[in-house]
């Protein structure tokens, strides 16, 4: 009952970071190579679906360490990009590197998922049936193999860090809730809470604050406000607000490609940017 | 690690939540010892001590139907662990019951030695067909042992390949379903063969000896009833401890929500496969202990009917609670054997009747609806 699997260390970090893409369930996200200094590129990243351009070679490079948002009006392909990045969609032509050495277009889901890149859907997804409690420890960065699930017991360290967690999110008095009694912005940050448990290198968040209230969405940017610069991440919004409140660098999609970076002041004085985006 | 939370500093604010529950409650525990005092003591001493005039005897009729009983409850249960907890619904799980029975009636035809019909080595079907030799997979089956290993190994690896191809393509829901029913139903149509060298419609019967004991004494029957009692509580502790495990935690995750699980760094294939394999071993080991209980197999039990049937005991007890398919595969089966003995031609309509009343009125299944009365008096006591 002590010693357990969820604290299953990854410490031969001195290995060599070759053949990561190969042998997916080993990548791990501290063997990342970002000497530098990109965690992420997508390169001519093209996605059709019967024939419509989602992702029109598309390129983009995110930094490590940095907080990037994204926006786009509805079609610009920003869910089509998150899906290419975490596996779900093969992209028809274009590579996608995390670090200079991983090409995550030749690995699946769940290797993706262990090599570092964690991911919160638009619309808020949760064990349902699972308490708050417990799926805060499947999310729990552990030995994912199932032999190791078939005898892992949830140790005290991991039981201090679900603690922790609960905290973050504000979940402690729903503990031993099923999480689909729970509030939509409950959910939300339920999710928000097992991304963190995972203890992700680069964090995707596909609009996070949808039906939060106001006062959640203040301690999602703030909570955000203390994750930058340990961990990478995205966040696609169409709540300009949040974008404002948290944004240091601000993506446009439109049509699949990108059409303008920087500031957001900067892409909001963007001619192209106000025709299509901000609109006339 | 880097904590993101830890630069929060944070006081445990709640009292540590207690670890995984255990394996049984403590009246589950003591329902597991009654069950076992019935199968080990009272059910042997009713058919063996208890002379036959007596209301509390026990007839070898009576003796053979509780153990084919409870081997259907064991498929219930396997099947129960797929379809409950991981929502894989098999219409095809009769298929790995009947070939765990095929293997130990192979195992009982050359018992038969010398006795059969024709008097030869070979067993009848086989004279009859006028082979001179075993053919090659018939080999080893004069042992005991290669019988049980085959009975759990066959299923478990025809499991295993199918699930292989099927999980790792993705398939699911309802196109799953109907590929294992039409993969039982392809395998009904190659056992029904003579030439298959399965003995063709007839299949295995007219069995005479297991290990040497006649296979028809109250004692042989008694001993098989004991041991299939053991089986039906081994399996239902090993799924219990399944489903109670991290690993059940993860697999009833992807049953609600596999992308989650996906994205969370869990490949699903792994987890799917040990079920769903597992699930098929359970259903060989109940067709290996039926068959020389029932003295039968033939390549009816491949029909999909059958399947569906145990789908319907699982649906009538209570999906996802692993007693339910007990309790369900006993009111059906006992109503069963009620009904076909009294007006056998409405049988089949009342149990549409049946699954449609347990359908509208008890979605949750007899157990399942039992559960959430509970939940519901403990909520609402103070």
């Amino acid at each position: 009952m002590t010693q357990t699997a969820v604290s299953v260390s990854h410490d031969d970090r001195g290995g060599s970071p070759g053949g990561l893409a190969s042998f997916g369930h080993v990548a791990d996200a501290a063997r990342v190579d970002v000497t530098h200094g990109v965690i992420l590129y997508l390169e001519d990243v093209t996605v059709s679906f019967d024939g419509f351009r989602a992702l029109n070679a598309l390129s983009l490079a995110i930094d490590d360490g940095e907080l990037r948002c994204v926006i786009g009006p509805n079609g610009a392909g920003k869910t089509t990009m998150m899906d290419v990045i975490t596996g779900k969609t093969r992209p028809d032509a274009g590579r996608v590197f995390y670090g200079q050495s991983i090409d995550l277009t030749r690995m699946n889901e769940s290797a993706i998922a262990q090599a570092g890149i964690g991911r919160k859907f638009q619309k808020p997804t949760v064990f349902e049936q699972h308490s708050v409690w417990d799926n805060l420890d499947l999310a729990l960065k552990a030995d994912r193999r199932w032999f190791r699930a078939l005898s892992a017991r949830t140790g005290h360290e991991a039981r201090r860090r679900i603690e922790e967690l609960l905290a973050t999110i504000r979940l402690e008095d729903a503990t031993r809730r099923p999480a689909g009694l729970l509030a939509h912005g409950q959910k939300q940050r339920l999710e928000i809470g097992m991304l963190l448990a995972q203890d992700p290198r680069l964090l995707l968040l596909d609009e996070p604050v949808a039906g939060m209230t106001d006062e959640e969405t203040e301690r999602l940017a703030e909570l955000l406000e203390t994750l930058r610069g340990r961990h990478s991440i995205v966040v696609v919004e169409h709540d300009m607000e949040f974008v404002a409140r948290i944004a240091r660098r601000v993506t446009v999609l439109h049509e699949g490609r990108v059409l303008a970076e920087g500031t957001l002041d900067e892409v909001k004085a963007n001619s192209d940017v106000v025709d299509v985006y901000l609109g006339r | 690690m880097n904590a993101p939370a830890a630069v929060i500093e944070v006081t445990p604010a709640v009292a540590l939540a207690p670890d995984r529950a255990p394996l049984l409650s403590p009246f589950g525990w003591a329902a597991v010892a009654v069950a076992l005092t019935v199968i080990v003591v009272v059910v042997p001493v009713m058919a063996l001590v208890v002379p036959p005039g007596s209301p509390f005897a026990l007839s070898a009729y009576g003796l053979t139907l509780v153990g084919k009983i409870l081997c259907y409850a064991l498929c219930a249960v396997a099947l129960d662990l797929v379809w409950g907890y991981c929502g894989i619904l098999s219409l095809g799980h009769g298929l790995f019951f009947a070939l765990g029975g095929y293997a130990m009636g192979m195992y009982l035809m050359r018992q038969i030695g010398r006795d059969g019909v024709y008097q030869s080595d070979l067993p009848d079907f086989m004279v009859f067909l006028d082979w001179k030799a075993l053919p090659w997979f018939w080999q080893g089956s004069d042992s005991f042992l290669w019988a049980v290993g085959m009975a759990l190994l066959v299923p478990g690896l025809l499991a295993f390949v199918f699930g292989w191809f099927a999980f790792r393509s993705r398939v699911k829901g309802v196109y799953l379903s109907i590929i294992t029913q039409a993969l039982t139903y392809a395998a009904m149509l190659l056992f029904f063969r003579n030439d298959t060298g399965f003995g063709g419609n007839n299949g295995f019967t007219d069995f005479k000896r297991i290990l040497g004991f006649p296979i028809a004494a109250i004692e042989t029957r008694v001993v098989l009833f004991v041991l299939t009692g053991l089986a039906l509580v081994g399996g239902f502790l090993a799924c219990r401890a399944i489903v109670q495990s991290k690993l059940g935690r993860v697999v009833t995750a992807v049953r609600d929500a596999e992308s989650r699980v996906m994205f969370l760094g869990y490949d699903p294939l792994p987890y799917k496969l040990f079920v769903w394999t597992f699930s098929a071993v359970l259903c060989g080991l109940a067709g290996a202990l039926y068959v020389p209980q029932v003295g039968i197999i033939n390549p009816s039990e491949m029909a999909p009917s059958n399947s569906i049937e145990m789908v319907i005991w699982v649906a009538i007890g209570g999906r996802g609670t692993l007693v339910g398919p007990i309790v369900g595969a006993a009111i059906v089966n006992g109503a069963k054997s009620v009904f076909t003995a009294a007006f056998a031609e409405y049988w089949l309509f009342f149990l549409g009747a049946l699954f449609v009343a347990v359908t509208l009125f008890l979605p949750k299944g007899v157990v399942g609806t039992l559960i959430a009365w509970r939940g519901k008096a403990r909520e609402s006591a103070p």
